[in-house]
């Protein structure tokens, strides 16, 4: 059956089976970044975006792509060099192969909540498995990208973030009542 | 010595390609005409096939190949990757008539597309015909035998009995521990078990294979040890190893897992049988079924102490799971008795006896610690209630009896081979100052051994020590090569192999050092069976100690390649040569050349030769690295929940080459050991099945299971390591799952002596009222 979808950017139309999950159908496509490592959608390693939403592409059937945008880490590469920076500093990296999936959970992240405490990042990343790094790495690296993306230089966000919202008068979004929180949605939305 | 480059914390030098999702792996860089293979596997515990019909698959559009026992070539092999000659028995066919565990492999296929080949998987009709089943290890061995074939063989001698289900026993004894149990004022004996623990490496096991132009078979794989999977492929195969390269790519995590040979053979088969290039992908099912888990096991620990906690006499019986197959039984087995008694040297008496038994159970493998993991929790477990028998603060009992710098055992001469008899005294070992450290990290003073949080919340604090190896002195060897190219920057090539723990950097980093020239002037190339020098692999924790050392032999060979070229290119003696990393210089009378513009000389206008050396080496002695461990828990009284608050990890590594990923390490290794603690089981059915064998019952601990994790290096120095560098790999799992129990039985009196200490058998313990009486306020 024919596929018409929009693959970072890319308008397609691509010939699938109709049995065929989205992450098969992505590598097919060159996508290689999507790496998939469950099969169950329990690990998060193959997260992709489906119009602008974290989705496991591992249990999500590629038709349910008609019409919509994906969206992978070969679509996001400032964003993904600037998250894969913060990383290596930290040696979070690893053996890497789930950082790609757990890259565009931080980017869904950061859209829902441009600046999210510890407490957010840990809860909206539960679902993105390691076995490396036992996560303390993670968490300064992706601390430092947020820190970083505030334009705070250093690693403590408490003082140096109300020195920054004091000097420039802005205001995060995990200050502001109701800010969007991950939900579910179609397929299963990582974590 | 002043450091450069060892000691500084560079990031991973591949790290950028991975993170940002580049196509590295295995998978990424199959030919896109390989054909897909799947194997169809068993789906009972012990049968004989006495019909196998595969008609009906082969006319399945798109199916290209279906091999069955019938198809190929009967030989024993073992599947575990170890230096020759081989420690683990040779017990395994491919695709037998017996099959011996739910997932053993029984035919493959293999198709121009994954639906093709998995509608014909469904369409081989197998008739089993079933066999009594051995399931519980305690009496494997008054059981029908699992292995009556004649054929398979053992080539070390580890008391392999087939006809008793026997794939290797392990027994020592230092002094007489029977004639000292007397002696002791208190004589104590528990007994422990830990259970099947899955790698759970986040890329499973894959492997594509295609013909070079000359014929050759060219096997691209995730394995942690590219030449063991030449020559055990050669073997199993029946193809001379000369016909065969390995190629590893990117590795996505391995922990063992890649330590034995799975999904090589059965796209080497089909590219062999076809001509066409073949991949295979194992699912996770594939993996937990099909491939091998930490080996579960019960020991047994008597202890005999005097009234003041001098431990006087240890004692250690066990009994092994290694499954279907004996891959790394009695090695593992040997681990946990060898490198974990070495912990209390002085000892009067200590003996281990244990037996690795096969059963209808997924084989055991290699996994982060090697046995010792499973040595240390019941050792370790039972030096903690020792204590607490004796009324002693368990880190005072640790204090008084542990191993410390300077001093030695028996035992170091027992795990090294050809060490002869001479004392081998640990001058690097820091544990004294790991346990202190690790005291004040946790607050131990003011902690143990309970605080009530609330009245129904208490938290307690428990502790664990450790060692393990840094590599296998005599056995296991490295090779590297460097050549000088004609820009003046240094091809290092090694059969070393990055399974994620950033050694490449590391590894990269020691050769900078040693030739005295920044890291950019080193280009790495790892690991081709065909290109690069020998390297066992990546297990044993060797990499940065054995893999380093051999760096530091080629660089030695190099600085003197390049005085000898400086020599006959000034026309001076060599003595008059100097290099300081940047120019080649002769003193008398002065004269540099920067190394560009030398090599450039040497290559196109003078001389002409290539500077091109190979350093080996094989470790000599035992140089262990040693951890002590602390867990802070809280517990739930009402629930039996086990909350991780805070764990500390204080290593002597030696010299962190580079201590941000030897941090990670830690760090890393200390969450595998909270899975073993408190999350992750494979169990099994009453017919033989694994129950947990996806992500979705196998509980893998998340990034909100683990608590604090805080790890901290001492600056420790051994001399036999590059730079002084130990390992650091294994060490950091052993310690967890000892020192959570010992937290949650300080916290609320329950004694969790099966793993993993789940909430409901900390609740049902806690429902015996002795428990709570003595522990609740």
């Amino acid at each position: 059956m024919k596929l018409n979808t929009t693959i970072n950017g890319v308008a397609k139309i691509l010939e699938i089976s109709p049995d065929a999950y989205l992450v098969d159908v992505l590598r097919e496509n060159g996508c290689l970044g999507v790496r998939q490592a469950c099969d169950t959608g329990n690990c998060g390693v193959c997260t992709v975006h489906l119009d602008g939403r974290a989705v496991l592409s591992c249990v999500l059937l590629a038709v349910k792509a008609e019409g919509r945008e994906i969206t992978t880490i070969e679509g996001v590469p400032e964003a993904a060099v600037a998250i894969a920076r913060c990383f290596v500093a930290e040696g979070a990296d690893q053996c890497g192969y789930c950082t790609s999936g757990t890259v565009m959970n931080i980017l869904y992240l950061e859209a829902l909540v441009a600046q999210p405490t510890e407490a957010e990042i840990m809860h909206h990343l539960k679902g993105n498995l390691c076995r490396c790094t036992g996560y303390a790495s993670q968490l300064r690296a992706i601390k430092a990208y947020f820190a970083a993306k505030a334009g705070r230089e250093d690693l403590l966000p408490d003082e140096a973030a109300a020195k920054h919202l004091e000097n420039t008068g802005a205001t995060t979004a995990d200050n502001v009542p109701g800010a969007a929180r991950p939900i579910s949605g179609e397929g299963k939305v990582a974590p | 010595m002043t450091l450069k480059i060892v000691k500084q914390s560079l990031p991973k030098m591949d790290g950028m390609s991975l993170v940002t999702g580049k196509g590295v792996y295995t998978d990424d860089l199959t030919p896109r005409d390989a054909l897909v293979v799947r194997v169809l596997r068993s789906p009972h515990a012990h049968a004989r096939i006495s019909r196998i019909d595969k008609s009906r698959a082969e006319k399945v559009p798109g199916v290209v190949c279906v091999l069955t026992h019938e198809d190929v070539i009967r030989k024993p092999f073992t599947r575990a990757g170890q230096s020759y000659p081989e420690l683990s028995p040779h017990d395994k066919f491919l695709l037998d008539a017996t099959v011996r565990h739910v997932g053993d492999d029984v035919a493959i296929v293999a198709a121009e597309t994954l639906q093709a080949a998995e509608k014909a998987m469904k369409l081989i009709k197998v008739t089993y015909e079933p066999l009594p089943l051995v399931l519980d290890m305690e009496s494997a061995d008054s059981q029908p035998p699992i292995h009556p074939e004649p054929e398979i063989l053992a080539k070390a001698s580890f008391g392999f009995d087939p006809q008793q289900n026997i794939a290797g026993t392990v027994a020592f004894e230092l002094g007489q521990v029977d004639e000292v149990l007397p002696d002791c004022d208190l004589v104590t004996t528990h007994t422990y078990r830990t259970q099947g623990q899955a790698q759970a490496m986040m890329e499973t096991q894959r492997t594509f294979t295609y013909l070079d132009v000359y014929g050759r078979l060219v096997v691209v794989s995730s394995t942690q040890i590219p030449f063991h999977v030449r020559r055990i492929l050669a073997n199993a195969l029946d193809l001379p190893a000369s016909r065969i390269r390995v190629i590893k790519p990117r590795i996505g995590g391995g922990f063992g897992s890649k330590q034995t040979v799975h999904s090589e053979f059965y796209p080497a088969l089909i590219t062999l049988k076809t001509g066409r290039p073949a991949k295979i992908v194992y699912t996770r099912r594939e993996v937990f079924r099909g491939t091998t888990s930490r080996h579960a096991m019960t020991f047994t620990i008597t202890l005999g102490a005097s009234r003041d906690g001098t431990l006087k006499a240890i004692d250690m019986n066990g009994i092994w799971d290694t499954g279907a197959y004996g891959e790394h039984a009695a090695t593992t087995l040997g681990s946990a008795g060898k490198k974990v008694l070495t912990l209390y040297n002085r000892v009067e008496a200590c003996r281990f006896r244990g037996k690795a038994v096969y059963t209808n159970h997924v084989p055991g493998g290699a996994l982060r610690g090697y046995g010792v993991t499973q040595g240390i929790f019941a050792l370790e477990s039972a030096i903690n209630e020792l204590a607490h028998e004796l009324g002693l603060d368990p880190a005072v009992v640790r204090e008084k009896n542990m191993i410390r710098q300077g001093e030695t055992t028996p035992l170091y001469n027992m795990v090294t081979k050809g060490a002869g008899e001479a004392p081998m005294l640990m001058d690097s070992c820091l544990l004294e100052a790991c346990v202190t450290r690790g005291k004040a990290l946790i607050g131990w003073e003011s902690k143990y051994p309970r605080q009530q949080v609330s009245s129904n919340r208490v938290r307690g604090v428990g502790m664990a020590i450790s060692q393990q190896g840094s590599g296998l002195p005599n056995i296991d060897m490295a090779a590297a090569s460097l050549k000088l190219n004609d820009d003046g920057f240094f091809s290092l090539t090694l059969g070393s192999t990055d399974i994620g723990t950033g050694a490449d950097t590391i590894l990269a980093q020691i050769a900078a050092e040693a030739l005295g020239v920044p890291m950019d002037r080193i280009v790495l190339y790892t690991a081709d069976t065909d290109l690069t020098p020998f390297d066992s692999g990546a297990y044993a924790s060797s990499t940065t100690y054995t893999t380093g050392n051999a760096i530091l032999d080629a660089a030695g060979k190099m600085l003197a390649a390049i005085q000898k070229t400086g020599a006959a290119y000034f026309d001076t003696v060599e003595e008059n040569i100097d290099f300081d990393g940047e120019q080649v210089i002769r003193r008398q009378p002065y004269e540099t050349i920067s190394l560009a513009a030398f090599s450039q000389k040497i290559t196109y206008s003078v001389i002409h030769e290539q500077l091109s050396v190979t350093g080996s080496y094989v470790p000599k002695k035992a140089a262990p690295p040693f951890m002590a461990g602390f867990a802070q828990v809280e517990v739930d009284l009402e629930t039996g929940q086990v909350t991780l608050e805070d764990f500390v990890g204080v290593v002597d590594c030696g010299t962190p080459i580079n201590p941000m990923l030897a941090k990670v390490q830690a760090e890393g290794g200390i969450a595998q050991g909270i899975g073993l603690a408190l999350y992750e089981e494979a169990a099994y059915t009453t017919t033989g099945k694994l129950i947990q064998d996806t992500f979705m019952q196998y509980k893998l601990p998340g990034r909100t299971d683990v608590g604090t994790i805080r790890v901290e290096l001492l600056d420790g120095f051994d001399d036999t390591g590059p730079y002084g560098a130990k390992s650091i790999g294994e060490v950091v799992v052993n310690t967890v799952a000892p020192a959570i129990t010992d937290a949650i039985y300080n916290a609320c009196g329950v004694r969790i002596r099966e793993l993993p200490a789940t909430p409901e058998k900390v609740f049902c313990q806690l429902q015996q009222t002795s428990a709570l009486r003595h522990f609740q306020v």
